[in-house]
């Protein structure tokens, strides 16, 4: 399970040591699809408007609307002139500058695995790249051009959230560098999206650029991973599918934060008070955060996923052979269910190349010393003993650690496990003049701080702790009893963790393996036993479900078991 | 070639570079005169000389006997193949080598009352064992015989013919119709499962033009004719049929309506399927064939497409009436170059879409392009060398097309001189408005002439590790583009997953143009130095392209046929019921599977 990973480079050691503004005007010239036949973004424009999809659509809409084909047609212009990027050089270079500036206030270091820039270059010379970067901040895409940037790499055309537009200057920069801008909703509004996938797919099929969005669509608040949305992946793999392509290349990119910028805000949405409306005053008066030290970034450039390799023997191509490609259908069962397949294969791929920090073990045994209604917290001596056996466990889970070689001696040095355990956490101690309602909210925010961090891992421990939970509740140690009722929780947790629709089985086995390996358990053909030293790995896994558990309100009933499938 | 008016009103040459010998062909021994393991004549073929220069050998071709510079170049640039690594043919056929034939004496006793012609000698019987695929050729080369027919019979006439299929059915011997050998399905591939003894039915003798009829313009033929000998007969009478397929040469007129073959000027005189009037086939159930010469009838189903394209499943086809033209006043070739391929399939989209297809009009990509330009003779005087470099550097410095992406279109233009310069004209108008420059008449000369030699060069390319083939679809007009790129990745593709040492040769070019589509011919060839199964590698990277081809929206097959090659595709190309329909006409015409050779179904 151990995964060969790669190293990091340090792309801020360079800007604290030469010119930004050198940095910001070098000579860049990226690496072009082979493919591509060179166009301006301006000329995607006209492309999109004469191309047969979004005419056939123009004219569908005008039929049914009773409206001339020219006001549809305008109409349609007018979606795309708010829609479209003005991606200019001249601007990924001014940002290049500023952000190098505020990077180096913000952050110690930004690390990126240089290898998988490396494949990143051969993908995007071979085939069309779509950019999957991990959602948790809105820091996410000026890091990913930022990056892209920095490595003489094209930098991406993103898919961003209307809320952006409302910004004055700001929401014009981000379109001169790459942004577009899509509705939060356009369920039935035809003509937006024929106008909204034919752009994508024009910008997909001739190379123009690599085409970044966020699967789970919206920022994590908590840190833990959003089931995916499918739109907008389906609209990038249809090129492929009707053959207008020769492949896709999919990047999953794992983004990971020691702290997010958006921290607080995060437990105070998540506890009812309203986000703040995206604006430019908003952000100058957030500029206090400059003053804060957010720790490291870690940016992994997965492994490029072909959709060719993928879609064989899944999707038969052949289904677009009877019916003009332009016009307009829905994706049939076979494609929703590969788009859906892919989709969470995606995120968990960008979930497996998370880098996880000592404070988001320390944070699960925190939060578990805690619920047990431990008010004092802990010994520091007993919290150092914890954490060197969570960090083994979950080495062996095959966990991407980033752990400081000071905190790898065993006991070990426990300055270094306070100062983790600490910093995070100060800038939340609540202040002596407050009221007990005030003082209550910054504890839950405290609280919610802290899952978040945890949230960080949990996709590492997810399918052994079902399992944990459901030896717990299981009636007898039978093999297929013991999968009854993780059948039972994982289905009901499908939308809660990303777990792979219709993998219960998989899961389980690798749940199994897992734990198998790690010595807790002991399978045989029919029974599962834990192991003597099993029990505190399982109770630890169980633990980790609790606060989930509870809020299905599921902890005191029997799981009912009913279709469950015979294990093979 | 300046010489236009050569081509007198009567004694019209049809492809003006072959010189024919029409009589060998009625030999009964054709290995005599062709090769037993190779493309084409004895005496035709590419070798390196003396002085390690490419050369055609031979008096038949206009290329024959001469000097191709820039082949070598070529071949090395593009394979890796150099002339240190041979890999040479077996030269004779060692007879030892050949299963002793099973013979069923009752049908041999009935075939010699009859005093039809045969034979059961291993070299007679060899010959009439394959077609022209790779994997049938290749272990020839290396003197590899599987199972061959047990016995040839020669029939001479349609009631031989009659008489032939009579013995056959009562005395259970299956039956495979052999026309001209140059299949590229396997069709001719003796099924291994077969057990009864196989009787190769060889048609060549059946090649009389029985009557021509000048008020219908119409002629009957035997089936057993080869394409340049129906092209000389009807020649000599001031008429032609206008169908040829690349393969004309040595394919048969039988054999086209077999597989529903199509010709090089479809355009102005049809496919095989446009051509006939009338088929006459002997089936075990007996002769079937149409009571009169209606030029279209509406009675049920044509049963003329039960035979076209039955590929010798249900019978042997033994007379055809085909229209027949006069033979056009004045003939022309021409080229186009285009800056892309893009360009040059829009250009062929907008000539279908106007319906001024010249006879032939064929767009090579890039690749093919410089293909061709390797296989430029050497040129005589300085004077047109220098004329050759004007040209390139007129191309690509003035109008600034890019060499590595640039592709040219080959016309020919037929009928009476003033309609040819009008056509001419329009379609040079056309192609002008897709960026497309008149290349001359040289340049589109030497494009079809490639397509004869092709075949000899596939032989050349063995002799030196290389191997390769062509294959061919149809496509909507929307799809050729996509097709072309996605099928040509594919190959590079496999040929990497599969351990291909050399980068491969994909190519492709447009052949034929339709109102609702195009014929698309790929070309695929690599050097398997290093591959300790070629012949495995190449089916796989094959089944793999053809996959390719069905995804995106091709069809099985434009004009090849199905065979045995390609028919694990038919269920899903025809759909359940079509295959049902087919096969219950096979059920019922021949229960008991005379006609053995296991193609299509």
């Amino acid at each position: 399970m151990l995964k060969k990973r790669d190293d990091f480079e340090d792309i801020l050691e360079e800007r604290r040591h030469s010119s930004d503004l050198r940095y910001a005007l070098k000579c860049y010239t990226p690496v072009l699809y082979k493919g591509l036949s060179p166009c301006r973004a301006s000329e995607l424009k006209s492309m999109v408007l004469q191309s047969d999809q979004l005419q056939y659509v123009i004219n569908q809409v005008s039929k049914e609307m009773g409206r001339t084909a020219e006001e549809v047609q305008a109409e349609a212009s007018t979606i795309l002139d708010e829609m479209a990027h003005r991606l200019q050089i001249s601007t990924v270079r001014f940002f290049a500058f500023t952000l190098s500036k505020i990077f180096k206030t913000l952050f110690r270091s930004i690390c990126v695995n240089e290898e998988g820039i490396q494949r990143l270059q051969q993908a995007i010379h071979e085939h069309p790249v779509i950019l999957l970067p991990s959602h948790r901040s809105y820091m996410d895409f000026l890091l990913m051009s930022y990056v892209l940037y920095t490595y003489d790499l094209s930098v991406p055309v993103i898919a961003a959230g209307m809320d952006f537009m409302g910004m004055k200057i700001v929401g014009e920069m981000l379109r001169m560098s790459g942004a577009f801008f899509i509705r939060r909703s356009f369920g039935g509004d035809k003509l937006y999206w024929a106008v909204f996938s034919e752009y994508v797919q024009i910008m997909v099929k001739s190379g123009f650029a690599p085409v970044e969005f966020f699967l789970e669509g919206t920022r994590s608040r908590t840190a833990k991973s959003l089931t995916p949305k499918l739109g907008l992946l389906n609209i990038v793999i249809d090129p492929f599918l009707k053959g207008e392509v020769f492949d896709i290349s999919l990047v999953p990119v794992s983004i990971s934060y020691e702290r997010v910028l958006e921290e607080a805000l995060y437990a105070r949405e998540l506890l009812g008070v309203p986000k703040p409306k995206e604006s430019t005053s908003g952000l100058f008066k957030a500029r206090k955060v400059l003053s804060e030290d957010y720790g490291s970034i870690h940016i992994y450039f997965g492994q490029p996923v072909s959709v060719r390799a993928l879609a064989e023997g899944k999707v038969n191509r052949c289904q677009f052979n009877l019916t003009p490609r332009h016009i307009p259908r829905k994706p049939g069962e076979e494609i929703q269910s590969f788009v859906n397949d892919l989709a969470y294969r995606l995120v968990r791929s960008q979930e497996e190349n998370m880098v996880l920090t000592p404070w988001v073990l320390l944070a699960f045994l925190l939060l578990q010393n805690q619920a047990v209604g431990n008010e004092r917290g802990m010994s520091l001596d007993e919290l150092t003993e914890q954490a060197a056996w969570v960090r083994d466990l979950s080495r062996q889970f095959g966990a991407f650690l980033h752990w400081p070689e000071s905190l790898c001696a065993g006991g070990g040095d426990k300055q270094d496990v306070l100062l983790f355990f600490c910093s995070p956490l100060e800038s939340e101690m609540p202040h002596s003049a407050m009221t007990s309602e005030e003082e209550l909210l910054n504890r839950a925010v405290i609280i919610l701080s802290c899952a978040s961090y945890r949230n960080q891992a949990l996709h590492l421990f997810i399918r052994p702790a079902l399992l944990a939970v459901a030896i717990q509740a299981a009636s007898s140690n039978k093999k297929q009893e013991v999968y009854n009722s993780f059948s039972f929780l994982w289905n009901m947790f499908s939308n809660e963790f990303i777990l792979c629709p219709g993998a219960a089985v998989q899961d389980f086995e690798e749940a199994c393996y897992l734990l198998v390996k790690s010595g807790a358990l002991q399978i045989s053909q029919q029974e599962i036993l834990v192991s003597g030293r099993g029990h505190r790995t399982l109770a630890f896994l169980a633990n980790i479900l609790d606060p989930f558990l509870e809020g299905y309100q599921v902890r005191k009933c029997k799981f009912p078991i009913e279709g469950a499938v015979e294990l093979s | 070639c300046k010489h236009r008016s050569h081509i007198s009103k009567y004694i019209f040459v049809v492809s003006w570079y072959m010189i024919f010998n029409l009589t060998e062909l009625l030999l009964f021994h054709r290995q005599e005169i062709m090769k037993w393991n190779g493309w084409g004549y004895n005496d035709s073929k590419f070798i390196y000389n003396k002085n390690g220069q490419a050369e055609f050998t031979g008096k038949r071709y206009r290329l024959s006997g001469m000097i191709i510079p820039g082949l070598r170049d070529w071949m090395e640039s593009t394979f890796g193949a150099t002339v240190q690594h041979k890999t040479p043919a077996t030269p004779v056929l060692n007879t030892s080598a050949v299963q002793p034939p099973t013979l069923n004496e009752a049908f041999v006793e009935g075939i010699k009352s009859t005093g039809i012609p045969f034979s059961h000698d291993p070299e007679d019987r060899v010959f009439r064992s394959h077609g022209h695929c790779l994997h049938e050729i290749f272990p020839l080369r290396e003197g590899k015989v599987g199972r061959v027919p047990d016995m040839v019979v020669w029939p001479k006439c349609h009631n031989d013919v009659v008489k032939t299929v009579e013995l056959a059915c009562k005395h259970n011997v299956c039956l495979i119709p052999f026309g001209g050998g140059t299949s590229v399905s396997s069709a001719l591939e003796c099924p291994p499962e077969e057990t009864r003894s196989i009787v190769s039915l060889d048609t060549s003798q059946m090649n009389r033009v029985l009557w021509i009829d000048e008020k219908n313009l119409t002629a009957h033929v035997e089936a057993g004719i080869i394409g340049q000998d129906l092209e000389r007969l009807l020649n000599e009478s001031g008429y032609c049929t206008g169908h040829e397929p690349d393969s004309m040469e040595f394919s048969s007129l039988g054999g086209w309506v077999a597989t529903r073959a199509s010709g090089m000027k479809k355009n102005i005189y049809g496919n095989i399927e446009d051509l006939v009037v009338h088929i006459k086939m002997v089936t075990p159930r007996g002769v079937i064939e149409k009571s009169c010469q209606g030029p279209r009838m509406s009675t049920g189903p044509d049963v003329h497409h039960f035979i076209l394209g039955s590929e010798g499943t249900l019978g042997v086809v033994t007379e055809v009436t085909m229209k027949i033209r006069p033979v056009p006043e004045y003939q022309k070739y021409g080229s186009v170059v285009f800056p892309n391929f893009e360009q040059g399939v829009a250009c062929l989209r907008e000539v279908a879409r106007q319906r001024c297809a010249p006879a032939s009009i064929r767009l090579m990509d890039n690749e093919q392009f410089q293909f061709g330009h390797a296989l430029k003779p050497q040129v005589s005087s300085i004077f047109t060398s220098f004329l050759d470099g004007l040209k390139k550097f007129y191309i690509t410095k003035f109008k600034g097309f890019d060499p590595s992406r640039l592709c040219v279109a080959t016309l020919l233009f037929e009928g009476d001189r003033e309609k040819v310069l009008q056509h001419e004209k329009q379609v040079y108008d056309i192609a002008a408005k897709f960026g497309g420059l008149a290349a001359g008449e040289d340049n589109g000369q030497r494009g079809y002439m490639l397509t004869f030699v092709i075949a000899y060069l596939r032989d050349l390319g063995m002799d030196y590790f290389v191997i390769g083939e062509s294959f061919e679809t149809s496509v909507p007009w929307d799809r050729v583009l996509d097709i072309c790129r996605n099928v040509k990745a594919r190959i590079v593709q496999e040929c990497k997953d599969r351990g291909v040492q050399f980068q491969p040769l994909s190519t492709c070019r447009v052949t034929q143009t339709y109102d609702a589509g195009a014929c698309v011919y790929f070309y695929f060839a690599f050097n398997y130095r290093g591959l300790s199964d070629p012949l495995h590698v190449y089916a796989q990277v094959e089944h793999a392209a053809r996959e390719e081809i069905l995804a995106n929206g091709g069809s099985l097959s434009h004009h090849h046929g199905v065979g045995k090659l390609r028919k694990e595709w038919m269920r899903e190309t025809v759909s359940d019921v079509g295959l049902g329909m087919l096969k219950s006409v096979k059920d019922y015409v021949d229960p008991n599977n005379i006609f053995g050779n296991r193609n299509l179904l």
